[in-house]
């Protein structure tokens, strides 16, 4: 795999922690935040803390959709899935997400009609095939999915297809940031900024937490190299007192992001007062919902949607760990009560969740370590 | 869901410009190239999926990495892949 060998070169990487780590300033501590659940992924599947000096902190961020839904939405997916004529459809990364009465999976398995797709499309077809039945899409995601929604609810139309709806859960990423650094329990002094979601939104919408907040921000492919570039990026500016956007990932993210999709966002979805994330708590004008021009395709309007707010589980440390106050093994139920197979938090069920990303690699990987080397950094 | 497959436009619809035919690890499924009609991919050009939209064009050094970091992922990608195998786009 030659094309492979360019971004995972291990020469490379140590010649990459060496100017990292000539840039820290002696005595003091960075924290920089990877917003994107796949940089997470990447950091503890190629243990790339280890490459970096102690003085930097990587703080895992919000950005992995399915973790930060809260359980109300859930309840309330069920409740639209257990209405008599309806097919509910969904991405199989929310399957396994527990509501405060199961998952979806729990749900099938009792006799609803619930269908795993692909894409937004899919349930399309579905709704064609099936004219007699309500067909629901659980749309969630961040702004890499939301255009797959809105071109299927342009298509819907165009097809004047009457019993396709979205039960619409769609979030934006840059008001979960603007929280983090509204917040008061944490400091951060950079964030890798995410490649996909970047694809659509571009880079501009970044720009205030460079000029505001005086925070260096960037955008990151996903390798492990492309990760090292961004924090020798992030640390350059840092070593020269700058604050600006930059893009690492510009071979797939054009600066301005992709206009066809935001246009079909606009055109179909509208911004919200303010939306619940787990973790996070009521964050203003930070999800989307249907248009009015779109009524007749917005399940909250079709259906009698209970809405209520349910508090995660006690033991449930998933918010400390999605605002990054806690690392994943620090939550009290981490890989006991809460594993991959049966998750308690939303942190769990995600591969790109930061504790199944860590289940699976961190863990191993610190224990690797600490046998090797017994006294030096776990 | 997140996971953005590269595949390789294979052609594209004959009646419906927005829809190309892929190959996604020899899985070769339409998906829709609405999202790209600014510059449409041609066959043989490689571009990356989520959720069945074509979302930007790669390069096949791109399309290589993003492929390996997605085997890497393990049980998320087979899911992925075993859910585009049953995917119904028309």
């Amino acid at each position: 795999m030659r094309f492979v060998d360019e971004f995972r070169d291990a020469d490379k990487a140590h010649a990459l922690a060496a100017k990292i780590a000539a840039l820290c300033e002696p005595g003091r501590q960075y924290k920089l935040m990877e917003v994107c659940g796949g940089h997470t992924h990447t950091i503890y599947k190629h243990g790339l803390e280890d490459y970096l000096p102690e003085s930097i902190t990587l703080v895992h961020g919000p950005g992995c959709p399915v973790c930060v839904i809260p359980m109300g939405r859930v309840d309330d997916a069920m409740h639209l899935a257990a209405q008599p004529d309806v097919i509910m459809t969904s991405f199989g990364d929310m399957m396994r997400v527990p509501g405060s009465h199961g998952s979806f999976f729990d749900a099938k398995a009792q006799g609803t009609d619930i269908r795993m797709v692909y894409s937004p499309l899919d349930s399309l077809k579905i709704a064609r095939q099936n004219p007699d039945r309500r067909v629901v899409f659980m749309a969630i995601g961040f702004e890499t999915t939301a255009p797959s929604t809105a071109m299927t609810m342009l298509r819907a139309k165009a097809e004047g297809l009457a019993n396709f709806s979205v039960f619409c859960n769609h979030i934006t990423i840059i008001p979960a940031i603007k929280a983090i650094l509204d917040s008061p329990d944490l400091r951060l002094d950079g964030f890798i900024g995410p490649g996909h979601v970047s694809t659509v939104i571009g880079c501009r919408p970044y720009e205030f937490i460079a000029r505001d907040y005086g925070k260096p921000v960037v955008v990151a492919g996903f390798e492990p190299l492309d990760i090292l570039q961004s924090i020798y990026m992030l640390m350059l500016q840092l070593s020269q007192g700058r604050s600006e956007v930059e893009n690492q990932y510009s071979r797939v993210v054009p600066w301005d992001g992709n206009l066809v999709a935001l246009k079909a966002i606009g055109e179909t979805m509208e911004l919200r007062p303010y939306f619940e994330w787990r973790g996070l708590g009521f964050i203003s004008h930070s999800a989307l919902k249907v248009r009015e021009k779109f009524a007749a395709m917005d399940a909250e309007l079709l259906f009698d949607v209970p809405g209520v707010r349910v508090a995660d589980p006690k033991a449930c440390q998933c918010g400390e760990v999605l605002k990054g106050v806690l690392k994943p093994w620090e939550c009290k139920v981490f890989g006991t009560a809460c594993t991959p197979e049966t998750p308690i938090g939303t942190c769990m069920v995600s591969p790109e969740g930061a504790c199944a990303a860590y289940y699976n690699y961190g863990r191993m990987h610190r224990d690797r370590v600490a046998e090797a080397a017994p006294a030096g950094r776990p | 869901m997140c996971l953005g497959i590269p595949g390789e436009v294979v052609e594209i619809h004959p009646e419906h410009a927005d829809l190309a035919k892929v190959n996604v690890s020899g899985v070769k499924r339409l998906i829709n190239i609405g999202l790209l009609a600014d510059d449409p991919p041609k066959p043989g050009e490689w571009v990356l999926i989520h959720v069945g939209f074509a979302l930007s064009k790669i390069d096949e050094a791109e399309a290589a990495a993003a492929m390996e970091f997605l085997e890497g992922i393990g049980q998320a990608y087979e899911d992925e892949i075993a859910a585009l195998r049953e995917s119904l786009i028309e």
